[in-house]
């Protein structure tokens, strides 16, 4: 497999206070794969990607994406926070919420103009939110805001997605609206990386993953590493998720 | 001087136009930048910064000896800037929380104020006198140069907003994100909050370093009932402000011995709660209305599905059924009844009801008809 690499992380460590929440984590993200990141409550998966995306400043370690600074390939990543970060009766439109995806592109002071805003209403689209385009994101679903936040990476057309906990609170029809988006990312060779809680749908959903608890603890395809070994040394329990061989 | 005077001299008069001039662009310029504090959840840091520009004027009239505004207000300014940076720095480096950094800097600062003004006052300097207006303001004693200073901090501050707005927004709905788009969040939000400082610094000579806070929260609050969009927040958020500085100002140089700065605060309150209650969207008014009549229609079609239970028994839907039987379904009451006649749902007759044709394709349909309107 001679791969490019699309995310590189070497001997990253963070701390809040005295604590490391990440401890010297290596990981390389191969391009074009659709991984999960998991791991028990504080075991830093979204300190991991804020530390990524240069939202957290590490202690030690460093990070580059296609070989170089995350600063100068900022163009190509998207990140969708997780849906309680932001305050939702912010008085704003679902449309408005997904053109600021454009204003990463568009720079300082320029305003977003009909191109903009046609890519907007194409993201809604593709997440089936089209139709609530002028309703205000106070009013929208859990499973809505969480498409709308879905929208507004996709618009920034970007080859790397990072994703917190995009199935958190949403129900079963939103939850596969989802991930049948991230799988058509996939296969248009762009990297997907998402924060997932729920381990019964990692083999089903995703082909690689990273187990995480404060340390590193395995990374790679689904097929090959996702079994009772790694969960038990990730959840410290006995585990037994019952995984098709 | 009754509110008629007022408004045949504010045109004429020169103290009068001044006062309301100023007044009114401080309310505007306040307004404008409030809304940015509420959106932010930083309301208390009009409170903090009005507070921690108190020591400043002090230590400026320590330093110059003198009363001219323009010095004292730069003097509020420095204070006002240095308290609001080392909350700042407060919530960034320790684990306390926004909310105890601004007012361990309120209580520190005004403190600090106070003992300076206290000093001062002991001094034997004829002309210590009048500083303590700053404490509740005396917009009696704003002049021509200080209305120019507001209009050009306001102009200054509009050019801002909108060469910025962009940037402005996407910080206040979402911060880390603007970070992963490259922006410099910390330029903007340093931006945003000096202009907050600056405002706040403005009004203190008019409104005082007590209620300063209202200036910026009031239209504000006020504003966010009505609309559901940023810019027209902030565009009403002004005009409250605007309004609140003029009505203010009227009421009381219409009455001898109201201070206008109280005055000007208690109009911007009126505002907020007329909003509170009567805003269509917001308001607790239309709230509790849409509650009782969404409540009296469910309570309708339930009692018409249940009749059309009972009925649905019988061959003829129309067949009369004794009113008995419906003593026991809660939420039925005579009135229910009645209104069910007067829709020609339900017939009565004696102590019998029947339902119409009408009444019972009506219930039939009742579920569905219910989930397509909330669509």
């Amino acid at each position: 497999m001679s791969k490019q690499i699309a995310v590189k992380v070497d001997d990253l460590t963070v701390a809040y206070n005295y604590k490391p929440v990440l401890w010297d984590i290596d990981l390389e993200i191969p391009e074009g794969v659709l991984m999960a990141i998991v791991g028990p409550n504080g075991a830093g998966k979204s300190t991991l990607i804020k530390s990524i995306l240069g939202i957290l400043k590490p202690i030690a370690g460093s990070v580059t994406i296609y070989g170089k600074p995350y600063q100068k390939q900022r163009q190509l990543v998207a990140y969708v926070p997780q849906k309680g970060s932001v305050d939702w009766d912010f008085p704003t439109t679902a449309l408005d919420v997904v053109m600021m995806g454009t204003y990463g592109s568009l720079g300082w002071i320029k305003r977003p103009r009909q191109k903009e805003k046609k890519a907007a209403l194409e993201a809604l689209e593709k997440v089936g939110m089209l139709a609530f385009k002028n309703r205000q994101i106070n009013q929208l679903s859990g499973g809505q805001q969480q498409r709308i936040f879905l929208a507004r990476a996709l618009v920034q057309n970007a080859s790397i997605y990072f994703m917190d906990e995009p199935f958190q609170g949403v129900d079963a029809t939103t939850e596969i609206a989802i991930i049948n988006i991230l799988k058509e990312l996939r296969k248009a060779g762009k990297t997907v990386i998402v924060v997932h809680h729920d381990l019964q749908t990692v083999p089903e959903y995703f082909d690689w993953v990273t187990f995480l608890n404060v340390k590193k603890i395995a990374t790679g395809p689904v097929k090959d590493i996702f079994n009772d070994d790694n969960l038990t040394k990730t959840y410290g329990i006995n585990f037994k998720v019952s995984v098709q061989e | 001087m009754d509110i008629q005077e007022y408004f045949s001299l504010v045109f004429s008069d020169y103290t009068l136009r001044t006062i309301t001039l100023g007044t009114a662009i401080l309310g505007a310029v306040t307004g404008m930048l409030g809304s940015f504090a509420v959106l932010r959840k930083q309301s208390l840091l009009g409170d903090a910064i009005s507070h921690a520009a108190l020591p400043g004027i002090a230590i400026a009239f320590l330093i110059t000896g003198a009363k001219d505004s323009n010095t004292l207000l730069l003097g509020a300014l420095v204070s006002g800037l240095v308290g609001t940076f080392w909350i700042r720095s407060i919530v960034k480096k320790t684990h306390l929380k926004s909310d105890t950094a601004l007012g361990l800097i309120l209580s520190l600062f005004f403190g600090f104020g106070m003992l300076l003004l206290t000093f001062i006052q002991k001094q034997p300097n004829a002309n210590q006198a009048g500083l303590d207006k700053y404490l509740f303001g005396q917009a009696a004693t704003l002049v021509e140069s200080d209305v120019w200073l507001m209009a050009i901090v306001t102009g200054l501050c509009l050019f801002v907003l909108l060469l910025f707005w962009k940037e402005f927004k996407l910080l206040l709905f979402d911060a880390d994100y603007t970070k992963t788009l490259g922006f410099n969040t910390k330029f903007i939000d340093i931006l945003i909050t000096s202009f907050i400082v600056l405002a706040i610094v403005l009004g203190l000579q008019t409104v005082g370093v007590v209620l300063m806070s209202a200036m910026l929260l009031a239209p504000a609050a006020a504003a966010r009932q009505w609309t559901n969009s940023l810019a027209t927040m902030v565009f009403l958020a002004a005009i409250f402000g605007a309004f609140s500085g003029v009505f203010g100002t009227a009421i009381s140089a219409s009455q001898t011995n109201l201070s206008t700065g109280p005055v000007i605060v208690l109009v911007a309150s009126v505002f907020v709660l007329f909003s509170f209650v009567f805003s269509p969207s917001r308001g607790l008014l239309f709230k509790q209305i849409r509650f009782i009549k969404n409540r009296r229609d469910l309570e309708l079609h339930k009692t018409l599905a249940f009749m059309h239970h009972i009925a649905e028994t019988h061959e003829n839907v129309s067949h009369p059924h004794a009113i008995k039987l419906l003593n026991s379904f809660q939420g039925y009451t005579r009135k229910t009844l009645q209104k069910l006649v007067e829709m020609d749902y339900v017939e009565l007759e004696g102590n019998m009801w029947s339902l119409t044709k009408v009444g019972f394709e009506t219930a039939e349909n009742l579920y569905t008809k219910q989930s397509t309107e909330d669509e």
